[in-house]
């Protein structure tokens, strides 16, 4: 199954230069529904896939984009280590490439780092018809500009990764989740009071009037912090987590449009009684609203941060937050030089890029 | 002739620069300009036409427009402790000092963040934020001199990076002009922004981007345990072999660094930390967090260093001892440079398991040149400085510990590392990032710059070689037969 298709790819993306061919690119699908539409051919990246490299003492691994991330974690399982950023796979085949491209990250994301935190390096194959490597597979290096981490998060706009080398963690030896009742605004006021203590924590949620703190590390230590903590300890702790991560928990059905706030954690909360979920220590917030975008996003600047219309968004209303203009102008200027033709998820970050 | 056209350029240009800042910030006079010959790379000199010393981010962003107009280079300076000549002024080129911008605009506890001006020391950040207990991660050994800007600029790391993360993990946010002075803010106290990481990409940018006007850092709560173990090795490949199977073990220490034999004994002469200066080797190794859990992981580390063959393991007994182990680290590059008149201190990253390999080719190398080497080194994320011994009085001896740390630099290309984990390319290293990359990659590099700046004012000449100069660079190379693999374009 493992296979190499990056010399098919290459001469896929220069017939479709030569034809002027805008390109849809696809892992499994998973994540389709994310960010704005886009036209083009389907170019499926699926089947380039296989783990290159995998050593536990170097902490790194190297795997071709189309590599599902079920397989992935699974390697990496067998010897006791992680992606530590707890990646949403958000559908059965979800590939490494799709989660780097679009760069969300779980539940332990504020404490572990991001994806773009543990991308080592990407092999990528530009809208030029260019196979370029950036990065390594050392923990540092600066030489040159920083490539690699510019095509997290970039919804493939600039260039289909090929290859990716992340550092990968071990896996603590403990969890457990302790669950404290206490409204929206009490849950934010302990969250800050942990937040300045040296704590084992790796989740922190609110929802439904439940304060949920995930404990990972060592057993005697996760099991002093608990105590310490009250509350009460969570069965089946891993299928909330997921549920939360995967968005499967109750609190993500239903019609309602579906936005993240992306926000310096400690934000006061919004005045208007909708639904919300606090996640990532109070930073990323996911809040179900009718409200007009505009008033939505103005009200997340204001609190010095963002917001992304993430699911059941409404029409004519863009997924991702506006960019200043000098901004914008400079992702223009980026998109011509490792896209100039446009050929790559024409669209979906933004309008023209 | 030229030399009045020179002169006649300053005179210009500090007329117009004058009416943007005080007189007294803008400077002409050799004397004057003479502290801002260099970095911490001394061997590379250089006098800028002018040097300027704004205090308002309106003035920096006048002063880069009216660079733009007249298509002057621009060098942006912190604090002069970089080691790769990024911050060596251009000789037609305005020296752009953030040294004025030394102010910490907000400890926000709550949010657990600093907001700084790029002028700030390192140190500075984590004095301010102690009264909340709370400290910046990223600690440069050269801490309490150099800043925020040239941290982000260089995206340093320092001894706890191996947990911690470099620069890079530890900014949220920056505000930036561009050369053609577009003031710009790039994430915020959030954990991430809309749009293209550019943050990412200024980091490790070396000034060639944009000028860096303001910094929010994430602070993170102090560890409330602190432990120290020091290991001896009859052998390096022990000490090497130690380093893997900690990692190995699912251990993150929080510093993992090798010091051999010769900087051990400089360090143990200079400070008295009580090291055993017959080993080979030592390890230190940092365990922090809570205390149960600092309590187990000293007990696996030790067994662990025993099994992979330590002479001898110390556990620190308290914080005094605890200091003493780290003072010959910390003093380690000045204790070295007493052993020899000048020393040259190199910065490649390999793959933790090529150590061995590497510090033996390194050695072989030492004797081909005849100039010792000092290993002192982040062995947790396989960071190397070898510090070259040598003698600048001596004729043909500052080529010959260049070439010879070039070569260094080529083998870490050759086993799949970098020519720079964290002291950046600059000036310095601008040859072998020929090795590293490949001419295709180099024009992405310099289009990505005509991104952030179509004229190639900000800081020219430094961190991406010109494909004409790879070219040269290459012939010389091959001909001399020295690059050990020619035909390797890169890793
Ligand atoms: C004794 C010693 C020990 C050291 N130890 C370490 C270490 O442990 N780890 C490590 O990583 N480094 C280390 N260094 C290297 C150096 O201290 C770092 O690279 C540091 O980040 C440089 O900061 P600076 O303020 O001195 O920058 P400068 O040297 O002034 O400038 C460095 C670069 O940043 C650019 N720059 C500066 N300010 C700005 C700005 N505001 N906007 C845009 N560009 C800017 C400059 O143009 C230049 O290219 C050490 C140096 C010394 C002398």
């Amino acid at each position: 199954m493992d296979a190499d298709q990056r010399d098919a790819l290459q001469a896929r993306v220069r017939e479709a230069m030569e034809a002027h061919t805008p390109l849809c690119l696809t892992g499994s699908g998973s994540k389709a529904f994310l960010g704005n539409p886009v036209r083009g051919e389907p170019l499926s990246l699926a089947g380039h896939r296989g783990i290159l490299s995998y050593e536990p003492t170097e902490l790194v691994v190297t795997a071709r984009a189309g590599t599902p991330l079920a397989e992935l974690e699974a390697v990496l399982a067998a010897e006791g280590q992680h992606l530590p950023f707890e990646p949403p796979r958000f559908g059965p085949g979800a590939t490494l490439g799709g989660t780097v491209a679009s760069g969300l990250c779980g539940p332990r994301r504020p404490w572990s780092g991001s994806v773009r935190d543990h991308v080592l390096g990407v092999t990528v194959l530009t809208g030029k018809g260019d196979i370029l490597h950036f990065g390594g597979e050392v923990m540092k290096n600066v030489a040159g500009y920083d490539v690699a981490r510019l095509m997290c998060g970039a919804f493939g706009t600039l260039g289909i990764l090929l290859d990716i080398s992340l550092k990968v963690l071990p896996r603590a030896e403990a969890s457990e989740t302790r669950v404290l009742e206490c409204a929206a605004d009490a849950a934010l006021d302990t969250l800050r009071r942990l937040g300045g203590e040296s704590l084992p924590l790796t989740g922190a949620a609110h929802v439904d009037g439940c304060l949920y703190l995930r404990l990972e590390g060592s057993e005697a230590t996760v099991a002093e912090t608990a105590r310490r903590l009250g509350g009460e300890t969570l069965d089946e702790a891993d299928s909330f987590w997921t549920a939360l991560r995967e968005q499967t928990h109750p609190f993500f059905a239903g019609e309602a449009p579906l936005w993240r706030l992306s926000l310096p954690p400690a934000a006061p909360l919004p005045v208007h009684d909708e639904p919300l979920l606090l996640d990532w220590g109070g930073a990323q917030r996911w809040l179900r609203s009718f409200r007009p975008a505009d008033a939505i996003r103005a009200g997340a600047e204001a609190l010095g941060g963002h917001a992304t219309a993430f699911r059941q968004r409404p029409q004519d209303v863009d997924a991702f937050h506006p960019l200043p203009m000098a901004a914008r102008q400079l992702h223009l200027r980026l998109k011509e030089v490792f896209d100039p033709q446009g050929l790559f998820n024409y669209g979906c970050l933004y309008p023209d890029l | 002739m030229t030399q009045s056209l020179h002169e006649r350029n300053r005179a210009a240009l500090a007329r117009a620069l004058r009416r943007i800042l005080p007189s007294e910030a803008v400077l002409t006079e050799k004397e004057d300009l003479r502290p801002f010959e260099c970095d911490g790379l001394s061997a590379y000199r250089a006098l800028p036409l002018i040097a300027v010393l704004p205090e308002t981010v309106e003035q920096v962003q006048a002063i880069l427009e009216l660079c733009q107009v007249n298509e002057v280079p621009v060098v942006a300076r912190g604090a002069g402790t970089g080691l790769s000549g990024g911050a060596l002024p251009h000789r037609e080129g305005v020296l752009l000092s953030l040294a004025r911008f030394n102010r910490i605009l907000e400890i926000d506890a709550a949010n657990r963040t600093a907001t700084v001006q790029p002028g700030v020391t390192n140190l500075a950040v984590s004095e301010a934020a102690a009264v909340h207990g709370l400290f910046y991660a990223p600690d440069p050994s050269s801490q309490i001199a150099c800043t925020l800007g040239g941290n982000v600029a260089e995206n340093s790391g320092g001894v706890h990076c191996l947990k911690y993360g470099l620069t890079v993990h530890n900014v949220l946010g920056i505000e930036m002009l561009t050369m053609e002075g577009e003031r710009l803010r790039l994430g915020g106290q959030a954990l991430d922004g809309p749009g293209y990481d550019l943050l990412a990409v200024m980091h490790g940018s070396e000034g060639l981007l944009g000028i860096v006007t303001e910094v929010t850092l994430r602070l993170l709560p102090r560890p409330p345990t602190i432990q120290v173990l020091l290991a001896a090795f009859d052998s390096i490949p022990a000490a090497g072999e130690a380093v893997a199977r900690i990692i190995g073990a699912g251990i993150v220490p929080a510093g993992l660094e090798l010091m051999d034999n010769p900087s051990l004994r400089a360090a143990e002469d200079y400070v008295h930390a009580g090291y055993p200066t017959e080993a080979a080797a030592i390890l230190l190794c940092e365990l922090d967090g809570c205390e149960a859990e600092v309590a187990a992981q000293t007990e696996r580390v030790r067994a662990l260093l025993q099994a992979a063959g330590a002479s001898e393991v110390r556990v620190a007994r308290d914080d005094e001892e605890r200091a003493r182990f780290w003072a010959g680290r910390k003093a380690a590059f000045p204790a070295v440079g007493r052993l020899a008149p000048d020393y040259y201190c190199m910065d490649g990253t390999i793959p933790r398991k090529r150590l061995a390999e590497v510090l033996e080719r390194i050695a072989a190398l030492s004797e081909e040149y005849g100039l010792p080497v000092a290993n002192v080194f982040h062995a947790g994320d396989g960071n190397l400085h070898p510090l070259i011994l040598y003698d600048a009085n001596r004729p043909g001896e500052l080529r010959k510990a260049e070439e010879f740390g070039g070569r260094i630099l080529e083998i870490c290309v050759e086993v799949g590392g970098t020519i720079t984990g964290e002291h950046g390319v600059g000036r310095e290293k601008i040859d072998q990032m020929c090795v590293q990359f490949d001419a295709d990659e180099l024009r992405y590099f310099h289009a990505l710059k005509k991104a952030f700046d179509p004229d190639g004012l900000l800081n020219p000449g430094k961190a991406i070689p010109t494909l004409h100069r790879c070219a040269e660079f290459g012939a010389m190379h091959v001909h001399r037969g020295r690059l050990p693999h020619p035909e390797l374009e890169r890793f």
